[in-house]
């Protein structure tokens, strides 16, 4: 490569928090810097370029009329389009709302809605033509390395199918599940955080989305016989990724 | 003098999306002036009616990716308050711990990432790399250090997990404690060194008394609960919140712009901090902010970085305190369902936090209430940029408007939290 490759972050409709974690790359974002030409970079550059990218980073879903316009502008300026995070895959927690009517949502927090420019939140995959997808409320570290590591020798990043259950057992983890009747949603989450939470004392609630073809009926019915209720379940299922069609079933009407 | 107007479409170096605008006449009046918020809402207050108890630290963690550790322990105040629960002790130490290295990651993310590139006439951090690489390190590895420390604590640095109702799912071990310690005592003199750094660096010369506002306790540095304390006197239990605080819709905004009832837009965050609470600041914060010269009380939001350096000695200071105390016993409390009312404020790295929710018999959300420090700070942006603006006119304009946006960025706004 003659050139550093272009990369840009972009901001949508979410909390930054996946910016953030690439940000928090301390360790190599020197490295990171020899390596790439951050073109465009709001949160961080004053001076901006917008005239094209080989790798865009896409952060957050797509809730707004300007926002529909935007992305595909990116798209049509970007080689290879990264949705960066839950937000940008599927609209995670923000899409609880997509089960709220819009202008009950809007009422509920502005007095004048008429001057509210929103819609139910979306991926940007709803618009746009996705290259890849980093999972992840916020997306992991290691895995936008490896995004950038692969991208830097043209090959096929590796980023996990399977469910954190996997990683449960790397790490030697007791079932919550069966040992301690929890409702853990690692059985149809995707790996790639290295089990935190069940490693931690706490159940999985699913924050990097659908595993590859997850059996969600089974383990909403499993819930069901450890006790928990309809509504339970489907707050479950409602959170990070209802909108995917992986779970859209449990999540409910 | 011809019309100057200042547009800046899309702030750089703050979090989220915003804008300013600024129509000045020829006369040097001031005829429209908007910092215009268009971040997308997201409408927790709207989508968390519905949802557990237990679930509003994780879900509302989400409003923001830089101080999501100000959710998450706010969320978990409001809801104890609501059920009458006090945590132990221990469970006040770790969140006072895990709210500090948040403190410190973003306090240093706002000095040396998105403010100190505007005070050394760069564009963003990245070209300081070439001319001033120390610095530049200095700040990677104390944001490093915040960050490590929320990661071992809360199990991860970007929405931790181990907080909940009334305690902690799991605790740090005492050995990796102890490597903290060790770094955070090793940190101290780079603390020392951004100190000097924004005493040493030139800062407009500009002052507006307003009201400055924080959560305030006798005893300790007041970051997860306090009385909500003003300059101006006000001095309210964090449940009577709403007796005392507005909230208005501008048709321009998507965050609400908060005020004190019958008077006027307030300031929150570091200086307001600093300024409420000097007494209980380490003694080598009070020692080094007396060192750097500058007077506190002080009213130049400019001085805000200065105030965040001084709170990153203190919060290195209290780190190692709460170390060398907490005992890190295992225990944890069934926690019953109520109706109720529960609110909580906290000092989020940007300034007072404010939630509230009603919970019923079965611990679900009725009703949501968040204002955050960017939503309280709004309209005082405002107010600053109206008054600096006029002393300010005979640069270029280009000049003028990098100033402003200094002035929006000493604020450190996180905007997407405004907006929620």
């Amino acid at each position: 490569m003659n050139e550093k490759p272009k990369i840009a972050i972009f901001k949508f409709t979410g909390c930054a928090g996946c910016q953030l974690e690439f940000l928090h790359l301390e360790e190599i974002f020197l490295d990171l810097l020899e390596l790439f030409d951050i073109s465009y970079w709001v949160m961080v550059k004053r001076d901006n370029d917008e005239t094209g990218w080989d790798i865009s980073l896409v952060e957050g879903g797509i809730s707004t009329p300007e926002e529909i316009e935007e992305i595909k502008q990116i798209r049509m300026k970007t080689k290879f389009l990264v949705a960066f995070g839950d937000c940008a895959i599927g609209g995670c927690i923000p899409s609880i709302r997509n089960w709220t009517p819009q202008l009950d949502a809007e009422s509920q927090v502005y007095r004048d809605t008429s001057v509210i420019q929103s819609t139910k939140v979306f991926g940007i995959g709803e618009y746009v033509k996705v290259d890849a997808i980093l999972k992840g409320c916020p997306a992991h570290r290691d895995t936008i390395v490896e995004l950038l590591k692969s991208a830097l020798l043209e090959i096929r990043p590796r980023l996990r199918q399977h469910p954190v259950c996997v990683e449960c057992k790397f790490r030697d983890n007791v079932c919550l599940i069966t040992s301690k009747k929890m409702a853990c949603m690692g059985p149809v989450t995707s790996a790639g955080c290295g089990a935190i939470c069940p490693s931690l004392g706490r159940e999985c609630e699913g924050c990097f989305g659908p595993m590859s073809n997850p059996n969600a009926s089974a383990l909403a019915s499993i819930f069901k016989d450890l006790g928990f209720n309809e509504k339970d379940i489907k707050r479950k299922f409602r959170k990070y990724a209802g909108m995917s069609p992986e779970f859209r079933k449990e999540a409910g009407h | 003098m011809g019309e100057i107007n200042i547009d800046v479409n899309y702030l750089a170096r703050v979090e989220g999306r915003g804008a300013l605008h600024v129509r000045i006449a020829k006369d040097g009046k001031i005829k429209d002036l908007k910092f215009r918020i268009y971040e997308p809402p997201r409408f927790f207050e709207s989508f968390l009616i519905g949802r557990r108890y237990d679930e509003l630290m994780e879900l509302t963690s989400r409003i923001c990716g830089i101080c999501p550790v100000a959710h998450q322990i706010t969320a978990l105040r409001a809801v104890e308050n609501a059920l009458g629960v006090e945590p132990s002790q221990q469970t006040k130490d770790l969140r006072k711990l895990l709210a500090i290295s948040a403190h410190i990651q973003s306090n240093v993310l706002s000095m040396y990432f998105l403010s100190l590139p505007d005070l050394m006439g760069y564009e963003s951090i990245i070209p300081m790399t070439k001319d001033h690489l120390h610095i530049v390190k200095r700040g990677l590895k104390l944001k490093k250090l915040g960050n490590d420390i929320t990661d071992l604590i809360g199990g991860r640095a970007v929405h931790p997990v181990t907080a909940v109702v009334n305690g902690f799912t799991a605790l740090p071990s005492k050995n990796k404690l102890q490597v903290i310690r060790k770094r955070l005592k090793e940190a101290k003199q780079d603390a020392y060194d951004t100190v000097d750094l924004f005493s040493e660096i030139e800062i407009p010369d500009f002052k507006r008394k307003c009201e400055h506002m924080a959560i305030s306790d006798p005893k300790e540095y007041a970051i997860n609960r306090g009385r909500f304390k003003s300059t101006e006197g006000l001095n309210v239990d964090e449940m009577n919140y709403r007796n005392y605080i507005s909230e208005e819709q501008k048709s321009y905004s998507t965050a609400l712009h908060s005020h004190v009832k019958n008077r006027d837009s307030f300031m929150v965050g570091p200086l307001p901090r600093v300024n409420i609470n000097f007494n209980q600041l380490s003694s080598d914060a009070k020692d080094t902010a007396k060192r750097s010269g500058v007077k506190f009380p002080n009213f130049n939001p400019f001085v805000s970085h200065l105030a965040r350096a001084i709170e990153l000695v203190h919060n290195i200071d209290e780190s190692i305190e709460i170390i060398d105390r907490v005992p890190l016993k295992r225990e944890r409390d069934e926690i019953t369902c109520k109706s109720g009312f529960g609110a909580a404020i906290t000092e989020a790295p940007r300034g007072s936090l404010y939630h509230s929710y009603e919970l019923d018999n079965n611990g679900i959300v009725r009703k949501a209430d968040i204002v955050p420090p960017t939503a309280h700070n709004a309209l005082n942006v405002e107010r600053d940029i109206n008054e600096f603006v006029k002393t300010i006119l005979d640069l270029p304009l280009d000049e003028i408007t990098l100033k402003c946006e200094m002035l929006i960025r000493a604020y450190d706004p996180c905007i997407s939290c405004s907006t929620h």
